[in-house]
């Protein structure tokens, strides 16, 4: 499940949705994992904004649940991440995964995560000035590219 | 054969637009049409040949020599900063 909207998310129900997702006849979720992302307050409350490439930016959703699918064994996806204005202490993104083990569950939230930040057309502004790219963030997409 | 161009974020802003139609006798590859437009000046070619500018055709990311046909939908944009 993808999705990219304007309104807040309620983690409590996500992770209700998580567990729902497993409709097979024995119950065979062992772990569940989430991320959630948050705006930092930088001191100088300046308006924040995110933007998006809507369209291009579900598909490459898609391909990057896709991927983590192929390399861990996962039950249920799911990916929010808002957009337009936004405050600090504001939930900006959602990742939750559900597994029969834990370490696929840690691994591909981890995954999804850095993928998203480096892969996914969103733009963050800051008052008048568009947030930079940051080299760790590419280094931390980079590294699942030689561990497979 | 008509294409249309979309710029996001600071490139838009650099640029002065966010989206545009644009007529063409015919297919052309990315490199192709950066060097079209950066005709149009200094700032085009500065930002669209910024090593951290991306280019996606119909939604997906492409490269130098990608092609690009009629009815296309191509946008530049720089580095992303969701999550």
């Amino acid at each position: 499940m993808i999705r990219v909207q304007r309104e807040d998310f309620d983690v409590q129900s996500e992770y209700q949705a998580l567990l729902q997702a497993d409709s097979s006849e024995r119950f065979n979720t062992g772990a569940a994992t989430m991320f959630v992302g948050l705006v930092r307050d930088f001191g100088d409350s300046k308006a924040f904004e995110l933007k998006h490439y809507p369209g291009m930016t579900e598909k490459v959703l898609e391909r990057i649940e896709t991927e983590a699918r192929k390399r861990w064994q996962l039950l249920s996806v799911r990916i929010i991440h808002r957009v337009g204005p936004l405050s600090p202490a504001d939930q900006i993104v959602f990742v939750g995964v559900s597994s029969r083990h834990r370490a696929d569950a840690f691994a591909a939230c981890e995954y999804l995560i850095d993928l998203l930040k480096n892969q996914a057309p969103f733009w963050k502004k800051e008052g008048e000035h568009w947030v930079e790219a940051k080299q760790s963030d590419a280094q931390r997409a980079l590294r699942w590219m030689d561990s497979r | 054969m008509t294409i249309s161009i979309l710029y996001f974020a600071k490139l838009a802003e650099l640029l002065g637009r966010d989206e545009e139609k644009l007529e063409l006798a015919s297919s052309l590859t990315v490199a192709e049409l950066k060097a079209l437009l950066g005709e149009r000046g200094e700032q085009w070619q500065k930002a669209l040949n910024d090593s951290g500018t991306r280019c996606a055709v119909n939604q997906e990311i492409a490269q130098a020599d990608t092609a690009i046909t009629a009815g296309a939908e191509v946008a530049f944009f720089p580095p992303v900063t969701g999550g």
